[in-house]
């Protein structure tokens, strides 16, 4: 066994922490720590077009196509060095799900018009996949695309789309066959947003922000040069799609920051005279979020390891989504339980001077919205169906 | 960046593989623990021959010169046999506490004499008192002639029933909890005024309670340099943990793959249970608990091999490690143990079946120098005590 990284690899690792501390400044830091809004957008839109000046934009893309043609290590080093400085991940829509897709199963004509424009944050995408009634159970959409002439006609309704409300473009699984498996009569879309009959309605969530939203699609005319593949294959591109998006779930690097700063705060909030990271059941709590980050950090690397010497991931890399959300969550709760009584302060143009607190309303928002990432990607329990056919054969 | 064990000690972990499939069946243990002495002789020189016995020592005292790394690797393959024979005691604990001593006559008479099997040894720690604390400690050793006179009481001292030696703690300057005044001692299990009373532990292996009266030691018997005993102590620490922990690791992985495979077979209601969500989510669960049990062990490894290279570097992340490991084997050794018996439903409670008796070893290895609550709260004080 053997922990260190070569030379060249400790390198690469200094270019990148240079650059990220020189870009990525208190401004933009506090741009994007606002959460949503135009603005918001506005702030992610520049962000990502520093990283794609300095060519670093995509770097899970074959090179031809923009890619950063990294090793698998380098990539390694650069997602952990991006979590240890708190920045957040590009918007994956557009980048890591249908760019993905667009140049594996896509034609000459399609990656040449929508590669570009999503390398540069020109075009921002969302994804319609999830409906009212299709869930953990995808396969069972019923958006409809009726082939009529040179397009397809679209009708339905898709819900929980994040980010609907900046998006250009929209890509969809919709149902082309009936009467067939229902994995079989699924077809790939990619539809513009400004297409006729196409409306977006704001879904709030419990954090009091909005990134959800629910897609509308009524009589909306989709050109049939917009279909990826063949008709009917969808279900399969969308497979592969998934399994881009599996990897790289555990975002340890993130959470060891998150946890880092919980534990300045926790020094700093006063119970009885002492500070909270004195507090022997407080301390508890931490540890057994500690100890479980520090064995993740190690599976993480030991599915690293193995991709990187040309192997398949182990059956440990199954777990990196279950235990990755796992621990983001109970970092997220005892934030929330460190904000006390401020935790539940709607504070609206209040000042944490005013309030009297200075990190309660991040803490409230992030853990009600981090209940979301048990959810989304395939629910914890489908992870664990997953798993239980997958790795130990049930 | 690899985590892969290299070609030799792959080798050696085959070999002990073969040696707990092919030679060391259930009924065979259970015939050894019945025997009179509790273990088998001819096994353990079976261990001496294959080299098994030499791995972590110098070769300057006839050892292979190996490292953490390939005592894990052995004690991950001897757990998944629970084995019952004390490699542990000998080999890991007694051995490298000689090892790190700094005593070379001691070092030179006992490795060569480890290394051929006509050596068992035992670390007695432990008293009454103390529980988890090793510097709790009221056995005393006072200065008389050219050597000392140890007084006092050891409990739970694992394996001494089959241990011609013995290495005792005791105090020889300081108070009761001080850190600073105990010493090592290399003491003869057999000299007058030593008196040992042995009993069967549940993991069908053995300790006892050790009273020393009177009894004289020459003070070329001391490991290091006197009252410093708590630095070799502490040197050897993390080393031991791991080892338990890799034999802990050895039995959760057993147990995860014996309890999988009976849901296979096990048929109710018309079906085998491994079809039912409420089992399969279960057995996910504790997969996931042995995954991550497995890498703190390789991060303690990874850690400590760091630390054998570069001294200088400071071993406080080890620590942190090899506490924050200890504690998560505890925690997941009992939820792996306690599913395998529940999945199995009634015979999983029988005697007649091994799981019962891996959860025992488990059971056994959670309290072994501090219990999992024991070794969190060390990971505390270490991780938060200065914030």
């Amino acid at each position: 066994m053997d922990i260190n990284f070569s030379a060249q690899d400790l390198e690469f690792r200094d270019e990148v922490r240079a650059f990220f501390a020189s870009e990525y400044d208190e401004k933009v830091a506090q741009s994007l720590s606002s959460g949503a809004g135009e603005d918001y957008k506005q702030a992610i839109v520049s962000w990502q077009k520093k990283l794609f000046a300095k060519g670093w934009i995509a770097p899970g893309w074959p090179k031809e196509y923009g890619g950063t043609g990294w090793s698998v290590t380098q990539k390694f080093i650069y997602e952990t060095e991006r979590g240890a400085a708190g920045i957040p991940d590009v918007v994956p829509f557009g980048l890591k799900m249908v760019a993905p897709v667009i140049y594996t199963f896509g034609n000459e004509d399609q990656k040449a018009r929508f590669l570009p424009r999503i390398l540069s944050s020109e075009d921002w995408w969302c994804q319609g996949y999830s409906e009212p009634g299709a869930g953990s159970d995808l396969a069972a959409l019923s958006t409809t695309a009726e082939y009529a002439g040179d397009n397809y006609i679209v009708n339905g309704r898709k819900i929980w789309t994040t980010f609907a409300q900046y998006a250009d473009w929209i890509f969809c699984l919709v149902r082309t066959s009936k009467d067939v498996r229902k994995q079989q009569g699924i077809s790939f879309l990619l539809i513009d947003m400004k297409t006729p009959g196409v409306s977006v309605k704001p879904i709030p969530t419990i954090d009091g922000k909005h990134s959800l939203n629910e897609v509308l699609f009524e009589d909306a005319l989709v050109p049939r040069e917009n279909l990826i593949g063949e008709q009917d294959k969808g279900w399969t591109y969308a497979k592969a799609l998934l399994a881009h998006e599996r990897t790289g779930m555990a975002e340890v690097a993130d959470s060891k920051r998150m946890l880092a700063n919980l534990k300045k705060r926790a020094a700093a909030e006063i119970n009885g005279g002492q500070p909270m990271i004195a507090d022997a059941v407080f301390q508890m709590r931490l540890s057994d979020i500690e100890m479980e980050l520090m064995a993740l950090e190690y599976t993480e690397l030991r599915v690293f390891a193995s991709m990187a010497s040309g192997g398949t991931p182990g059956p440990e890399s199954s777990l990196l989504k279950i235990k990755g959300t796992e621990i983001s969550q109970s970092i997220h709760e005892l934030q929330l339980q460190l904000a006390a009584y401020y935790g539940g302060a709607l504070q609206g143009q209040l000042s944490n001077q005013q309030l009297g607190h200075d990190f309660a309303g991040e803490a409230r928002k992030s853990y009600m919205y981090g209940r979301a990432a048990t959810i989304y990607g395939g629910s914890n329990e489908v992870q664990r169906n997953v798993i239980a056919k997958a790795v130990l054969g049930l | 960046m690899n985590f892969e064990f290299s070609e030799e000690q792959v080798m050696i972990k085959d070999s002990v593989a073969r040696f707990v499939r092919d030679e060391y069946d259930f009924d065979t243990r259970r015939k050894i623990i019945e025997s009179q002495e509790g273990i088998s002789r001819d096994f353990w020189t079976m261990f001496a021959e294959l080299g098994w016995l030499s791995i972590p020592f110098a070769e300057e005292y006839g050892g292979f010169g190996g490292s953490v790394e390939d005592t894990v690797a052995i004690m991950q393959e001897l757990g998944k046999g629970i084995v019952v024979e004390p490699y542990v005691s000998t080999v890991v604990i007694f051995g490298g506490l000689l090892s790190a001593s700094t005593n070379e006559a001691l070092k030179a008479e006992y490795i060569p004499k480890i290394i051929d099997g006509s050596c068992l040894g035992s670390f007695a720690f432990l008293e009454r008192q103390s529980r988890f604390e090793i510097t709790d400690i009221a056995t005393t050793a006072v200065e008389s002639g050219a050597g000392y006179t140890l007084n006092g009481e050891k409990t739970v001292v694992f394996n001494a029933a089959t241990s011609n030696s013995l290495i005792v703690a005791a105090r020889t300057s300081g108070e009761q909890f001080q850190r600073q005044g105990i010493s090592l001692f290399m003491v003869d299990a057999t000299s007058p005024g030593v008196t040992i009373n042995s009993y069967k532990t549940m993991d069908g292996q053995s300790a006892s309670t050790i009273s020393f009266a009177d009894v004289q030691v020459s003070a070329s018997d001391l490991l290091g340099a006197v009252d410093q005993g708590m630095d070799i102590v502490d040197q050897v620490m993390p080393a031991i943990l791991l080892a338990l922990s890799a034999e802990a690791l050895g039995i959760m992985e057993m147990l995860n793959s014996i309890t999988v495979d009976y849901t296979k077979t096990r048929q109710q209601f018309g079906t085998p249970i491994s079809s039912f969500q409420a089992l399969q989510h279960r057995m996910v669960d504790t997969f996931m608990a042995c995954e991550q049990s497995k890498s703190l062990l390789y991060r303690g490894l990874c850690q400590a091999t760091e630390v054998a290279k570069n001294p200088h570097l400071g071993s406080a992340e080890l620590h942190k490690s090899v506490h924050a490991l200890k504690a998560m084997v505890a925690r997941n050794g009992k939820l792996i143990g306690e599913e395998a018996i529940q999945i199995h439903g009634g015979i999983g409670i029988t005697d007649e079946l091994n799981i019962g008796h891996y959860v025992k070893r488990l059971m056994t290895i959670n309290v072994a120098f501090g219990d999992g609550d024991y070794h969190q709260k060390k990971f505390n004080q270490l991780s938060y005590s200065a914030l």
